[in-house]
């Protein structure tokens, strides 16, 4: 018997039982859909948050105060000591990897304007600190030189402050505001970047001379964090290591004792959400592949239950010249059939329905190449798998077992 | 001399049903040659369905020897006896045993399907000409509930010849119909065997054992008598000769 009259057989059997046929293959269909979009969320959530670090630049290094975590175990307990310009410039000088450095210094306060007011964060840096946060000006212009050594009362404003403030129509370059009750003139509209993966929203600041902010501002003399750039991706690491030299000579740290500060960088971070959105991927998977088994048992019993139903079907068929082989491969076949149809079938409602998903939620979906042709693998395993016992037990009947069944 | 299709010889089967043996045929012989119609008669129980079975190669005998169209059959394995199955043999049903949802042309391809060496195309032509042989030919895209007994039970013998087989095994084929449906099936048995086919029925009716060139008488498990028909009957003309139903 060849497998073209055995599929053609296969199938026929299948058609006589349409709904039945479907109701099968509905378990795979839900269990191979909802594996292909689980799997597109976790994917869609872990690229987002790749590629929302970059955006914030992968060469970034950033040092705080504090002692390093690594992993969230604090390590030692060691004291830190806060950072001030000085850090910032032995780094400046002693770290060749390091093409940029900024301070950041940054305090929170409700802004007003006219008879508008609006809580946010007036982050204060160098005149680098823009390209090295890779932020762009949309109208209007950054700060000079001149005016972060006058501790000039002037910033940046960030479009959700300026549409509070102002509203669409006004353009906020030229106006001036005040950041607790500190009159301070509007020089530069920033560009949009939008909510990042965490939901914060990044266009919610103000940006001066880090002077004014801690001079005028805050009327402090530390800083809360220093910004650097590695002169390229490949060099961040060299770049933590020098930075964490001129770091301990600048806080004139003995051999034995613990770093005071912590040095973060951008792809560290960018591989600890990746582990974190990976274990959410795999525990998605996991759930949706459990109902792929149940999809494959349903298969298994409906095959087990006609093989007893059709018992006196199969039984003519051996009267009429089929060999046990060819019961056991139209059953086979059988199974097969239900659950690779209902697996192209899951695959495009799968598909379908990450996209539907990603519309409606606005969460980031990536469909993965790889989901669908493992899943298509998986049905394909699972006709066979579970299609196996229940064509066995047909193909060992007696004929005249068969026929006679009542 | 016509050569033997059937051969049987000192053919015992045993049934084991617990603790008890069930004797149903103790020591047969039996030789049918080509071209004859048999009829196998006998009471309920007396082992006729066994025989046929047996004949069928779909039970295997406890002792003795089967020699079908000259092939001993307890030296083929299950494959080959489903390949002779499907090659020489021909059955029909008490109950038809017609797939569901499935057009009569299909229900006759079906044993087609098991032969490699038949391509569609040949398939579908034998498949119709079978059903033209039975009077059916107008009735190939009818699904079996859509046909009455008598056709259902025609479309079944049209499956039976659709490969030529040897010999045509019928257990009980009319014992579902009314008289004249039955009459009707044993005219298209007395065709088929004026045409040269051989023909084995079981049956415990007389009248439809008049149809047949000879019948064999068994009971409890053994052949107690056997004769040839002497003055057989023609069913179509004792069709012909019933009254009519009493059209509206
Ligand atoms: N599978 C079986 N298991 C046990 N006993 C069986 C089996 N098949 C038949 N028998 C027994 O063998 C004997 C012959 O049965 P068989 O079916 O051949 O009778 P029959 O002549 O065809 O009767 P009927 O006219 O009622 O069909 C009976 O006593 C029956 O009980
Ligand atoms: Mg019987």
């Amino acid at each position: 018997m060849n497998i073209t009259n055995l599929s053609k057989i296969a199938l026929n059997a299948l058609l006589r039982n349409k709904f039945r046929a479907f109701l099968t293959m509905l378990g795979i269909i839900i269990g191979v859909a909802s594996v292909i979009a689980m799997l597109a969320i976790g994917e869609g959530s872990k690229k987002s948050i790749q590629d929302q670090i970059s955006s914030m630049g992968s060469n970034l290094v950033i040092v705080m105060p504090g002692t390093q975590m690594m992993g969230g175990v604090q390590q030692g307990n060691a004291s830190s000591k806060a950072l001030d310009v000085r850090d910032v410039k032995a780094i400046r000088l002693d770290c060749p990897s390091v093409s940029a450095v900024s301070p950041e210094v940054r305090g929170g306060g409700q802004v007003v304007a006219g008879g508008n007011n609006w809580p946010t964060t007036f982050y204060g840096g160098d005149v680098n600190y823009l390209d090295i946060k890779k932020v762009e000006v949309k109208t209007g212009r950054m700060f000079s030189e001149q005016e972060v050594a006058s501790a000039a009362k002037v910033c940046l404003i960030g479009q959700t402050v300026a549409d509070n403030l102002f509203g669409k129509e006004v353009d906020p370059v030229g106006q001036t505001i005040r950041f607790k009750n500190i009159p301070v003139r509007v020089i530069g509209l920033l560009e949009e970047k939008g909510e990042n993966t965490f939901g914060m929203d990044q266009d919610d600041l103000l940006i001066g001379p880090f002077t004014t902010v801690q001079k005028r501002i805050l009327a402090v003399t530390h800083i809360n964090a220093i910004l650097g750039s590695a002169v390229n991706e490949e060099a961040t690491s060299q770049a933590v290591t020098e930075i964490t030299t001129a770091m301990r000579t600048s806080h004139k740290l003995s051999e034995g004792e613990e770093d005071d500060f912590q040095i973060r960088t951008q792809a560290e971070l960018v591989s600890t959400f990746s582990s974190i959105s990976d274990i959410l991927t795999t525990l998605l998977g996991a759930i949706s592949a459990i109902s792929l088994l149940v999809g494959g048992i349903g298969i298994m019993n409906i095959m087990y239950v006609s093989v007893t139903e059709r018992t006196r079907e199969i039984g003519l068929r051996m009267s009429i010249g089929g060999r046990g082989l060819d019961i056991l491969m139209q059953f086979l076949i059988e199974s097969i059939l239900l659950s690779v149809i209902g697996g192209i079938i899951g695959i495009l409602v799968g598909v379908t329905a990450s996209a539907v998903i990603g519309n409606l939620t606005g969460w980031p979906i990536a469909v993965m190449p790889l989901a669908i042709v493992v899943s298509f693998l998986v049905c394909t395993a699972i006709g066979v798998f579970f299609g196996w016992y229940p064509a066995r037990k047909a193909a060992g009947l007696n004929p005249i077992d068969a026929l006679r069944f009542e | 001399m016509k050569r033997n299709i059937i051969s049987v010889s000192s053919l015992k089967k045993d049934f084991i049903v617990g603790e008890v043996t069930v004797h149903a045929l103790r020591s047969v012989n039996l030789d049918i040659t080509e071209g004859e119609f048999v009829a196998i008669m006998g009471t309920s129980g007396s082992g006729k369905s066994t025989m046929l079975n047996i004949l069928g190669c779909l039970d295997k005998p406890t002792e003795g020897i089967y020699l079908l169209d000259g092939i001993d059959i307890s030296t083929l394995n299950k494959n080959e006896l489903a390949r002779l199955r499907n090659l020489k043999l021909g059955f029909v049903f008490q109950s038809y045993n017609l797939l569901p949802r499935t057009s009569a042309l299909e229900n006759v391809e079906l044993p087609l399907f098991y032969n490699d060496s038949v391509k569609p195309r040949e398939r579908r032509e034998r498949a119709i000409a079978a059903l033209g042989a039975v009077g059916l030919a107008d009735r190939m895209h009818h699904m079996p509930n859509q046909l009455s007994g008598g056709q259902q039970q025609r479309v079944a013998i049209a499956r039976s010849l659709v490969n030529d087989p040897v010999v045509i095994l019928a257990d009980e084929a009319t014992g579902n119909l009314d008289t004249r449906t039955s009459y009707e099936i044993m005219a298209l048995f007395q065709e088929l065997n004026a045409k040269g086919k051989t023909i084995v029925f079981v049956t415990h009716e007389p009248e439809i054992a008049g149809f047949t060139t000879r019948n064999v008488h068994f009971r409890d498990g053994n052949i107690i008598k056997e004769n040839l028909v002497t003055n057989r009957g023609s069913a179509r003309e004792m069709i012909m000769a019933m009254p009519l139903e009493v059209d509206s």
